[in-house]
Parts: structure tokens; C-alpha cells; sequence
């Protein structure tokens, strides 16, 4: 039957879909001897179509944002609670036909249900977060962003300075489990700095996230005990990744105009 | 269960509004834990019982009476929408805080209390609901690991109809939010901060361990007040 498998896979989506067996109705042959009656039973009982979300891994060795968040957070958060959550949502999909065959971004919102979330969506949710988490950071990370989203964060910000202030006051005034991001709005064309409860995400209300912070206490209890400040600082000098940041903006920016259009004059 | 109310400081507001006077207010403060930091190992490392006394309950109370001082000023103020703004604060520490403080008491060490089972009549009302405390326990541990996020897992008293109940309630949320009715007799703290560093990321192991830390004489005292 269905073998699933756990192998990295580059697109977005990571969408595997195993044992495409499609069953057929065919019609009730008349005359058929015993064994191809057989043979007809057998196919049609393998037509189930499966789907597995892989658990992709993260861009860089799970030791190589020592000393910031260390290898045994990234083995506990990684191997255990995201893989936990692959691993749920997988099974709850076994039971249900009508979600398969989405890309992760189209089951989150999906399952969101505008606001009156699926049993599945706590799962393919995080599942979601936490692909995106592990790409918000990068080994040597911090520092500032450049160009672009430099620009568009004093823009919208003010300065650099201000934009790290928010974010760092949103991180410590969340209460109980949840997210900080760093969203472009797309109805207001403009970056915003928000936070999310357990595993709601912007993309559920169509805002485009630049960057995340798992603030769930499992993300930063290891390295850092009760001492949430240290951990968001820490984030923002350390590990947050403005490369990955400047190319979302870049992808993004095909969807949302955020300047005023350059019309040539002939 | 009364909440500890030690020290009484009396914030005198010089500003003076029609309705206004000046008001005597008494801050919340920190309960000692009823044993020692080590006491619950090896269920509990102390490490944890460290941080989640010194540290996370100690943060409710101090913002909860951050947040009662400035409810003061904004109600001799008639700043209504600072009166409401300041709910979210208030129920969030506070919340904290009246949970805490009924978690310590619902723990005892093994030497002690911890883990004898309920005698009556919680006991046989435990049984009579669920057929047996097993079962309860089950019960309990289901719905806390079901819990997303974090939260805490009870067991309750309806006063009312005097009967038992497992609840749940989100992040600091106090039992009487899911019923003013509701009493608590045994709370579990299943926010991560209660069990990761001894248990990591597997909750259904704290939950089934700490049992045999559980003050069932607390919630049966709690009960046969209500239910005499």
C-alpha cells in the first residue's frame, strides 16, 4: 500500500502523493470467468488516493545556529513538535477526502474556515509556521536589512530603530502561546508588525509575512528559561535572516503595488 | 481559598475628580509554596518549581498589581477607555496569579499527601460520576494534551447542580470563566513552562506523573464545603 516518505523537497509544496491507484467503475461485464472477476475486485480495491505532507528540513545543520538557539532546541523544537505536527496533520488527513490535493498555503486557508477553524487547521497551520520560521533564520544572521526593505521599513516605520522596538514589544506583550511578524498588508500596501495567537497566521487574513518568531515558550525555554527579552534580542541581533526577508518582499511585490506606478512619458 | 492579600499600601491620589475620592487599595503579593522547592522530584525537578514560582508567578503578581494601579487611577479618572483596555491585563495576571496559587496548594510531596487517593465523599462522588478515579484520571490527561497553546486543565465542582467536571481554559483564563458556578478543586498547569525542561516535548508524560504529586485532601476539604 501507501509508502510515505520524509525526503526534502524543494518546492514550496511539499505535497507528496504516493500509491495513485485510481479506482474505476466499470461497468458489469457479463460472461467473465472466475479468475477475471478476480483480477477486477483486486484493482478497484486498491483506489484510494493518498497524500502525505513531507517534513522538510531546515536550511542549515541543526547545530548551526549555536550559541543563539541551540542544536538540542532545534532537535526538540524540529524533530519533535514540528514533526509531531506533519505527522497529525497527516493522519487527520487520512480520514477526510475533500482537503487533499492543496498546496500548504490553500489548506491553511481552507482550514481556517474564516474564522471558524477545521480540527486540521491547528496542524496544517503550525506545520506552515514553522517551514516558514526555520527559513527566517539563517547562521550568521541579524544586523540590518539592506536596499528595498530597509527603504520600505523606514517608510513605513519611521526608522530601523522603531520598527526593532515594535516588534521587540510585541514579542514580550504576547499573552500565552502565539507568533510575531513582520506582515506587508495588502489592502493598506504597507508593512505592519503583528502577533498571532497558537497557530493563526497572516496568511489567513491574505497579508503576505516577511518574517516570524515562534514565541511559543517550547521555542526558547531550553536556551533561555523565562527570559523572553533575551530571546527576542538575541532573534533580531543574531538570527533573523534580511536576505531571505528581501527576497519575500521581492516576490510580494509582484502582488502589491507599493509605490506609485512608472508611467513613461512617450 | 483565599488569595493572600499581605500588604496593604495605601496610594494616595492627589488628584481629586468630582466623584472621586481617595481609595484604599491592597496590592497582591507572592504565596510561599506550602514545601520546599526540591520536594516534588523527582516529578518535578526543582529547577522548574524554581522559575515557575520565582519567576512566572512572581511576573503575574507584580503586573497584575501594575495593572490594578493604573484600573485605580483610570477609574477616579472616569477614563472609560482605559478602564476597558486594562481588562485584558487584569485577566491575563490576575488570571495568573488566582490559578498559581491554587496549583501550589493542589500539590503536596510524595511523602506527604501527594498521590493518596480521595477518601469520601469526593471519592465515592468520583466514583459514582466516572466508575472509578482511573477513569477520571484519563479523562483529565485527555483533554490536557489535547489542549493547543497553553492553558490549564480542571476538575471541577459545579456548586450548583453539585456535580464534577473537566474543564479547560485558555492561556490564564481562571475556572469561572467557563462557568460562574464552577469551582476548582484540582488545576494542572499545562502551559510549557510547567513540565519542558524535565519532560521536553512530551506533555502526556507530565500529566500521567503528576498524580502522584496531587493533593486530593486539598480538593476534598474544597468539596465538602461545598457539598456537605
Amino acid at each position: 500500500m501507501g509508502s510515505f516518505c520524509y525526503h526534502t523537497f524543494p518546492a514550496s509544496s511539499h505535497l507528496l502523493v504516493s500509491d495513485f491507484a485510481p479506482g474505476f467503475k466499470s461497468p458489469k461485464l457479463p460472461y467473465l470467468s472466475k479468475q477475471q472477476e478476480r483480477w477486477f475486485s483486486r484493482s478497484q480495491g486498491a483506489s484510494k488516493i493518498f497524500a502525505y505532507y513531507g517534513l522538510r528540513e531546515p536550511p542549515y545543520k541543526l547545530d548551526a545556529l549555536e550559541p543563539y538557539m541551540s542544536r538540542k532546541t532545534l532537535e526538540k523544537h524540529w524533530g519533535g513538535h514540528h514533526r509531531n505536527y506533519v505527522e497529525g496533520l497527516n493522519k487527520q488527513l487520512e480520514k477526510t477526502e475533500v482537503l487533499y490535493g492543496c498546496t500548504m498555503d490553500e489548506l491553511v486557508k481552507v482550514t481556517y474556515n474564516n474564522g471558524n477553524p477545521l480540527p486540521e487547521f491547528n496542524n496544517a497551520a503550525q506545520v506552515w509556521n514553522h517551514d516558514f520560521f526555520w527559513d527566517s533564520m539563517q547562521p550568521g544572521g541579524g544586523d540590518m536589512p539592506k536596499l528595498g526593505v530597509l527603504q520600505q521599513i523606514e517608510k513605513d516605520f519611521g526608522s530601523f530603530t522603531n520598527f526593532r522596538e515594535k516588534f521587540v514589544e510585541a514579542a514580550l506583550t504576547l499573552f500565552g502561546s502565539g507568533w510575531v511578524w513582520l506582515v506587508l498588508k495588502r489592502e493598506e500596501r504597507r508593512l505592519a508588525v503583528i502577533k498571532t495567537s497558537n497557530a493563526v497566521c497572516p496568511l489567513v487574513w491574505d497579508d503576505i509575512p516577511i518574517i516570524s518568531l515562534d514565541m511559543w515558550e517550547h521555542a526558547y525555554y531550553l536556551d533561555y528559561k523565562n527570559d523572553k527579552g533575551k530571546y527576542v534580542n538575541v532573534f533580531m541581533d543574531h538570527l533573523v535572516s534580511w536576505n531571505v526577508a528581501t527576497g519575500r518582499m521581492a516576490r510580494a511585490e509582484a502582488f502589491v503595488n507599493l509605490g506609485e506606478p512608472k508611467i513613461p512619458i512617450a | 481559598m483565599a488569595l493572600r492579600r499581605v500588604s496593604k499600601k495605601s496610594i494616595e491620589l492627589g488628584l481629586w475628580h468630582s466623584h472621586g475620592l481617595v481609595r484604599e487599595f491592597s496590592t497582591f503579593s507572592l504565596p510561599n509554596l506550602p514545601y520546599d522547592y526540591w520536594a516534588l522530584e523527582p516529578v518535578i525537578m526543582t529547577e522548574i518549581m524554581k522559575l515557575h514560582h520565582q519567576q512566572h508567578h512572581q511576573s503575574y503578581v507584580t503586573n497584575y498589581n501594575n495593572a490594578l494601579v493604573r484600573l485605580e487611577h483610570a477609574l477616579t479618572m472616569a477614563d472609560s477607555p482605559t478602564i476597558v483596555r486594562l481588562q485584558s491585563a487584569i485577566k491575563f495576571n490576575g488570571g495568573g496569579h488566582i490559578n498559581h496559587s491554587i496549583f501550589w496548594k493542589n500539590l503536596s510531596p510524595v511523602k506527604e499527601l501527594g498521590g493518596e487517593p480521595p477518601k469520601p465523599s469526593l471519592g465515592s462522588a468520583i466514583d459514582r460520576q466516572y466508575g472509578s478515579l482511573d477513569a477520571l484520571i484519563q479523562k483529565v490527561n485527555a483533554e490536557g494534551a489535547a489542549l493547543q497553546g497553553s492553558g490549564w486543565v480542571w476538575l471541577a465542582l459545579d456548586k450548583e447542580r453539585k456535580q464534577l467536571s473537566v474543564e479547560t481554559t485558555a492561556d490564564q483564563d481562571p475556572l469561572v470563566t467557563e462557568g460562574s458556578a464552577l469551582v476548582p478543586l484540582i488545576g494542572i498547569d499545562v502551559w510549557e513552562h510547567a513540565y519542558y525542561l524535565q519532560y521536553r516535548d512530551v506533555k502526556s508524560n507530565y500529566l500521567k506523573n503528576i498524580w502522584k504529586v496531587i493533593n486530593w485532601k486539598y480538593a476534598s476539604e474544597i468539596y465538602e464545603k461545598e457539598c456537605p
